[in-house]
């Protein structure tokens, strides 16, 4: 099992479940067929969650600017789609041309390759529309990425216009049941910002340390999570890197851990992997050497 | 025109809005600049109608010809900071050829360092705010992270109820009646004690015959 990869698991158990899980109730005698395997250990700790992990086949889609190509810290994508909007005002998923209009995208996805080497990295770009189409593209790029069924999606961006919010809630509850990890930046100004806010995806902010692996568990939440997010030496446009602080950086690190953890333990639903990173957390009892 | 408007008119009419918006951009570049002992801050102002980042204002380097500048709003690192709402910090942008190129190409002036964060005024998105080139310490601090968000809250803030005004006065162009008052309401408010009494009783008169 815990050899198994998420991709098998996808391919040979889900049906089975799909044919156990009763749907919005639980009679007594299908109390048996939903037994939760039970190979938790004892103690949830780094060694159980991320140990000789490489994030193999996992797939984490970076919801961003656009990744470069051919990034000498990035490697191969498994995919690259943009996200435009049609001359009939529709958005439509498109193969990638362009790569990243900014490097960010690139950066986020070579913090990911930095500590889940073997993760397959997809890149749904969402930017280039105009600042008018912004919203839109985060929408619809958010919306096709769960369709996709992606195990991780690092969202380093958040949008304030809460005609949006309703909507983002309801997509990012639907990755939840669907089993896809939303990894969202917190906003660290003082205005009110989703889709991080929501208790559905895995909110993260950022600590001074520079440890990619250390990361805290917040008490005080809506953000949940401190990574790694300042000074870090992030790749970026031109085959080269950038130093680079911000909430955006520390949102990449959470979500390749997610992708070690997965890789080790693909059943684990977002709820489950919640509790192992809370569990592993630097502050945490199994977070402690 | 019903009352309301009429007021908001006058009160509009009385700011000198343009100037005040040209001095409050200046003064939030400069301060920006002093807080973070930077070589120069400046701000890109959002162009709804264009859907365009116009660069409006500059402090620290001798590039005020360049204010009036246009680009796209959703390319490059302005742009992805205004898009997705979400401040950076960078440094060793020379690094990036496309950077490097596109604001050689636009402002002149190559920097090593920046900050950039949106100008959010609660779900309105207003421009980005750029500091640029802070002394190079050895390490950035969460603290100037927060301040800069602090700050550039602060200024959206202002923006806001100045362009407010702004536009408001826009409105009043060709509306004969309301400018006419408008430009009565701000003489009045420059005059002294005794004739801004006179003024006041000569419009309380007129007032009485026009009802």
């Amino acid at each position: 099992m815990l050899e198994e990869t998420r991709a098998h698991q996808a391919e040979g158990d889900h049906a089975e479940d799909d044919d156990v899980l009763p749907a919005w109730s639980l009679p007594r005698d299908a109390v048996g067929g939903i037994e939760i395997s039970d190979d938790w250990p004892e103690r949830v700790d780094r060694e159980w969650a991320l140990d000789g992990s490489t994030g193999r086949g996992v797939r984490i889609c970076i919801l961003d600017s656009g990744v470069e190509p051919a990034h000498p810290l990035v490697g191969d994508l498994a995919g690259a789609i943009a996200i435009e909007v049609g001359e009939d005002g529709e958005t439509r998923a498109v193969a990638d041309t362009e790569g990243d209009l900014c490097g960010h995208g690139t950066a986020c996805a070579g913090i990911v390759r930095s500590i889940a080497p073997e993760a397959e990295i997809y890149s749904v770009r969402v930017l280039g529309a105009g600042f008018t189409g912004s919203g839109k593209l985060l929408l619809a790029g958010l919306r096709w990425a769960v369709e996709q069924g992606y195990d991780v999606i690092n969202m380093s961006l958040s949008t304030t216009k809460r005609t949006f919010a309703e909507l983002l809630h309801e997509i990012a509850d639907t990755a939840y049941f669907k089993r896809t990890v939303l990894v969202a930046s917190a906003h660290n100004m003082p205005v009110e910002s989703y889709p991080w806010r929501f208790s559905s995806v895995i909110s993260v902010g950022s600590h001074e340390e520079e440890d990619p692996l250390t990361f805290y568990a917040n008490p005080n939440p809506p953000v949940e999570f401190f990574a790694r997010g300042v000074d870090v030496d992030v790749a970026w446009l031109g085959g080269g890197s950038i130093r680079a602080t911000g909430n955006s950086f520390a949102t990449p690190a959470i979500a390749a851990i997610c992708t070690l953890v997965l890789s080790k333990h693909p059943r684990l639903t977002p709820f489950q992997l919640k509790s192992v990173l809370y569990l592993i957390a630097s502050n945490v009892g199994g977070g402690r050497p | 025109m019903n009352e309301e408007t009429l007021r908001a008119a006058v009160a509009a009419g009385v700011m000198p809005a343009e100037a005040r918006f040209a001095a409050l951009l200046r003064s939030i570049v400069e301060v920006a600049r002093a807080i973070f002992s930077a070589k120069a801050s400046s701000i890109f102002l959002l162009d709804e109608e264009t859907d365009e980042l116009v660069f409006a204002a500059v402090a620290g380097e001798d590039e005020q010809g360049l204010v009036g500048v246009r680009m796209p709003s959703s390319k490059g690192i302005a742009g992805w900071v205004l898009s997705s709402r979400t401040p950076l910090v960078l440094d060793d942008i020379t690094q990036d050829p496309r950077h490097a190129r596109d604001v050689a190409e636009s402002t002149g002036y190559v920097p090593k360092g920046m900050m950039a964060v949106p100008l959010l005024d609660e779900e309105r998105a207003l421009g980005v705010l750029q500091v640029l080139d802070r002394p190079q310490r050895s390490r950035f601090s969460l603290q100037e992270m927060e301040l800069l968000g602090l700050f550039a809250s602060q200024a959206a803030v202002a923006l806001d109820l100045v362009g407010s005004a702004r536009r408001a006065r826009a409105a009043l162009e060709g509306s004969g009646e309301v400018v006419a008052v408008a430009r009565v309401a701000a003489a009045l408010d420059r005059l002294e004690d005794e004739r801004r009494e006179d003024a006041l009783a000569l419009l309380a008169a007129l007032e009485r015959v026009l009802s």
